[in-house]
């Protein structure tokens, strides 16, 4: 039948959430797609840290999660702002296109 | 009243009155004018009068007032010394002068009146230069006497340039000035050389140093005491119109008539006499200086007659008679016989200024006219005019028994026999004395006598002078004849009365006398010498007169004769002024000046321009090195920053993606170097 | 058993559901895929016994984060832009990077899995109040000053999102 599951599989989970997150990142070029990319990574870090604090059966891991779900709503909401006052500015999404501060 | 502590006033009292209308003369009106410039004249000579009686009653006949402590550590105060010589020259300046300021206000009459600034200044001016005058004759120190000599030689400048709009008379008054200032620096060394011997400069301490044997007499010798005297008379020279600087005399004659009266003829130009006169105890200690100051006094007198022979300006004549006159009052500094000086000072005072103003009455019967060619036959016209100037030719040309014989006379006995004169003094001055009879009788002649010369419109307009005029010519008048019978030589007899000048006069000359060895009238008095002198001179005026009558009077004007080769050197003033342009004025001055502007234009001017070179060279360099070494450092660095951020800058991308990319590539490189290391 | 089961199914969901976010051409489609892989991600919570988080998770991210994201784009008009490119040029260049990273991660976890000694999940000590007040404890206990610290940093997001957001300054 299926192993019992141990810390060891959340953490592997964590790590390939991550990866997908990071491949957003570096991939697509919708601006919005991107900050959903950032948000997939944060998750993937709240699951490590929530398996590690059942793990030691500790609730400051826990704690900590809280605290980054705090700071993700904080910059998706700036992010957001900044998002909508560039699309005013240049009238498009995608971040290629998005070049001015080159050398 | 005490006369003698009121001394002081004498000098201020006109000072008040210049004061008075110089600030105030514009709101005044001619009469209050002519009462206060010549009152106040009359006032210090009425204290003058107080103050000699009363010094005259005192045994040690010397007083000083001491008003205040000027400049102690030299010895001057501003103090007054009322001993015989001051007295007979304040007697002198305040009644002569105020005859003249009488006389001025009728003569300068027509001048504008307030407001045009004619009248008020012209008494003003006068009035200052009696200040001044009577501070010099008054002071009881070298110091303060200067003070004096200047303020008389600026009035005398602002007195000539009266009538400054005209060109000639403005120059006059510079170059009496500038001249006079000639003599000033020689007068100022001397007073140096005074205080570095004496230690003092007033009078009493210094005639007390030099007769108390300190000092050694420098005879035949020529040191440093002899030197000091020198420079004093150089200051006399410049002050006295004598050789060489009597140039600016007969200039002079520009100002106003009464000007030339009171200034140039009886009072300022006899200042140097007076000095020398101050000075006879140091006089006494250098015969050397003596002898240079008889010398030149004989040859000014002799070379002003000679030129006054030719002069066709009745004022010109009359200025070189003054300086020839002065030379006979330093021929008798110069031999010793102060007292003597003085005297002639005296008489002349009377018949110079009589003569000046008889000239000036004259100029005013003939409307402005000046040249005596275009005169003649006046002598009915002008009677009194004619009179009195008929007295004072008299006088002058030495005929007894009017004034001006007795003090000449006793001049030329005292060149022929003092140990410091000899008879070559005597011969110049008996010369001299014929030339001065001849040119006086030749202006009277020319002026008064024979047909008229001048055009009908002059002629119709000659008229006799107004009495403020002809009152003051008269007593002088009186005055040349009476003057000199104080003064009469022993041979004539001997009195208290007679004698009264010489004896009154002793007390201030003893120091020289004793310096003398009590020569003079004890050593060698020979009566038979002495008339046969005086014969001598007699004779000589006498045959003056004579041949100026035969030639200006009896001779037709073509006949006369032309005077030869003589006559242009002689109507050309010896050609001394020529001289002294050509030298100083053209050569020094001029010459000096070009070349020193040359001087500035070639070497300071190369100097600084050669300095702007210099820097411009050197700013090219700094140019040259600042662009291409330290800029070019600059430039270095910018360069090798460019170069090295060459290959850097291309990572600034401005995508996001490569940086993220970046991000992932350096962890991708420490996963990969652990994964190489393990 | 069941744990493991419903562990695959949560883990599946989320895996997928993060998948087509950063696939999808269509970006509503992307935030719902989102929305599915947080579903998953809450539903892990659970397992492990964070209550407390795993509604956090649901109303705050879910209903909060994400619904914020669907508004932004209706405010953006993305149909111009979903019938674009989608993907950068050099997706390739990227793909082989993280593949190679997590090929190398990979290889670090099993070549360390026999040194890693994870103590076995234990039964969680029976604590009073359950989850919600263990943590407010903790919270607001030790950890008031971050507590703090994060409130002024929301603060800070308001105030910023709204300057960000304005037309004119």
């Amino acid at each position: 039948m299926l192993a019992p599951v141990t810390t060891a599989h959340y953490l592997v989970l964590s790590t390939i959430l991550l990866f997908i997150g990071v491949v957003g990142i570096l991939t697509r070029r919708n601006v919005i797609v991107l900050m959903m990319s950032i948000e997939i990574i944060l998750n993937a870090v709240n699951v490590n840290l929530i398996a590690f604090a059942r793990n030691l059966d500790q609730v400051e891991g826990q704690v900590f999660a809280i605290f980054v779900i705090c700071v993700a709503v904080a910059e998706a909401a700036v992010g957001l702002g900044i998002l909508i006052a560039l699309f005013r500015n240049k009238e498009t999404v995608h971040v290629d296109e998005i070049d001015l501060l080159k050398w | 009243m005490n006369f003698l502590e009121l001394i002081w006033l004498i000098p201020l009292i006109p000072l008040g009155g210049a004061a008075a209308m110089l600030f105030f003369g514009r709101r005044m009106d001619k009469p209050l004018i002519s009462v206060i410039g010549p009152g106040t004249v009359g006032l210090s000579l009425v204290l003058s009068i107080g103050a000699v009686a009363q010094l005259a009653a005192l045994g040690n006949k010397s007083h000083e007032v001491v008003l205040f402590e000027w400049l102690p550590l030299i010895g001057a105060d501003w103090g007054f010394l009322l001993d015989p010589l001051s007295a007979v020259m304040i007697l002198v300046v305040t009644f002569v002068g105020f005859l003249i300021h009488i006389y001025a206000t009728g003569y300068m009459a027509h001048e504008p009146g307030p407001r045009h600034g004619g009248f008020y200044r012209f008494f003003g001016y006068m009035n200052l230069f009696v200040f001044f005058m009577l501070t010099l004759v008054l002071a009881n120190n070298y110091p303060l006497l200067f003070v004096g000599w200047e303020g008389v030689g600026l009035c005398s400048y602002l007195l000539i340039g009266f009538y400054f709009h005209k060109k000639s008379a403005s120059d006059a008054a510079n170059k009496a000035f500038i001249v006079n200032r000639i003599g000033d620096a020689g007068f100022i060394l001397g007073m140096f050389f005074l205080f570095q011997a004496v230690g003092s400069l007033r009078f009493a301490e210094v005639n007390e140093a030099l007769a108390s044997g300190r000092f050694a007499a420098e005879t035949g010798a020529f040191g440093l005491l002899s030197l000091t005297a020198v420079l004093l008379f150089v200051g006399a020279t410049g002050k006295s119109a004598q050789i060489p600087l009597f140039v600016w005399l007969p200039d002079a004659m520009e100002g106003p008539t009464p000007v030339s009266a009171l200034i140039h003829a009886a009072t300022m130009v006899t200042a140097g006499v007076y000095m020398c006169a101050r000075s006879n105890a140091l006089l006494a200690l250098t015969p050397e200086t003596s002898h240079i100051i008889a010398a030149v006094g004989a040859a000014t007198a002799i070379l002003a007659a000679s030129i006054g022979l030719v002069q066709n300006d009745i004022k010109r004549v009359l200025a070189y008679s003054t300086v020839s006159q002065l030379g006979y009052m330093f021929v008798a500094v110069g031999v010793g016989a102060y007292w003597a000086a003085i005297f002639h000072l005296y008489t002349h005072a009377f018949f110079k200024a009589l003569l000046f103003l008889g000239a000036g009455s004259v100029i005013h019967a003939m409307s402005g006219e000046q040249d005596m060619r275009r005169m003649g036959g006046l002598k009915d016209k002008i009677p009194v005019t004619f009179r009195t100037m008929f007295i004072a030719s008299l006088a002058i040309a030495g005929i007894p028994p009017l004034a001006g014989f007795f003090s000449k006379d006793e001049i030329l006995w005292q060149a022929w026999s003092s140990p410091l004169g000899s008879k070559a003094l005597w011969t110049v001055g008996w010369v001299t004395a014929a030339m001065t009879a001849f040119y006086m009788w030749r202006l009277m002649f020319m002026t008064f006598y024979g047909e008229g010369r001048m055009d009908e419109h002059t002629r119709h307009h000659i008229h006799e002078s107004p009495r403020s005029m002809t009152v003051p010519l008269t007593v002088l008048a009186a005055g040349s004849v009476a003057a000199g019978w104080i003064g009469m030589p022993k041979v004539f007899g001997e009195s208290h009365f007679l004698q009264a000048f010489e004896h009154w006069l002793a007390p201030v000359f003893e120091a020289a006398a004793r310096g003398m060895h009590g020569a003079g009238e004890a050593a060698h008095h020979d009566a038979a010498m002495e008339w046969v002198l005086m014969g001598l001179s007699v004779g000589a005026a006498l045959g003056g007169i004579l041949l100026a009558r035969h030639i200006y009077l009896r001779l037709k004007e073509h006949e006369r004769p032309s005077g030869g080769f003589l006559y242009p050197v002689l109507y050309n003033k010896w050609y001394v002024d020529d001289i002294y342009n050509a030298v100083f004025v053209e050569g020094l001055a001029k010459g000096g000046g070009s070349a020193l502007a040359r001087f500035d234009a070639a070497v300071v001017d190369g100097g600084v321009n050669g300095t702007a070179w210099m820097t411009r060279v050197i700013s090219k360099i700094s140019i040259w090195y600042d662009t291409w070494i330290v800029d070019g450092l600059v430039n270095l660095g910018a360069f090798t920053v460019r170069a090295l951020s060459f290959p850097v800058r291309f990572l600034q991308t401005g995508f996001i993606h490569s940086y993220a990319l970046m991000f992932l590539a350096g962890v991708l490189a420490i996963f990969g170097y652990y994964w190489w290391v393990r | 058993m069941t744990e493991a089961v419903f562990f695959y199914c949560f883990a599946a969901l989320a895996v997928a559901g993060a998948i087509l976010t950063v696939t999808m051409r269509n970006a509503v489609h992307c935030a719902i895929s989102l929305i599915a892989s947080l579903g998953g991600v809450a539903g892990l919570y659970l397992m492990l016994h964070a209550e407390f988080l795993f509604a956090v998770q649901i109303v705050l991210y879910i209903g909060g984060i994400m619904v914020l994201f669907l508004f932004v784009i209706m405010l953006v008009n993305l149909e111009a832009a979903a019938r674009e490119r989608q993907f950068h040029r050099n997706w390739l260049g990227a793909l082989l990077c993280a593949g190679g990273t997590a090929a190398l991660a990979a290889w670090f976890w099993l070549r360390g899995a026999g040194t890693l000694r994870l103590p076995p999940a234990v039964q969680p000590t029976p604590r009073e109040g359950g989850n919600v007040e263990t943590l407010a404890m903790v919270l607001f206990r030790e950890y008031l000053v971050p507590f703090e610290l994060a409130s002024l940093l929301l603060l800070v997001a308001i105030v910023g999102g709204v300057m960000m957001a304005k037309k004119r300054i």
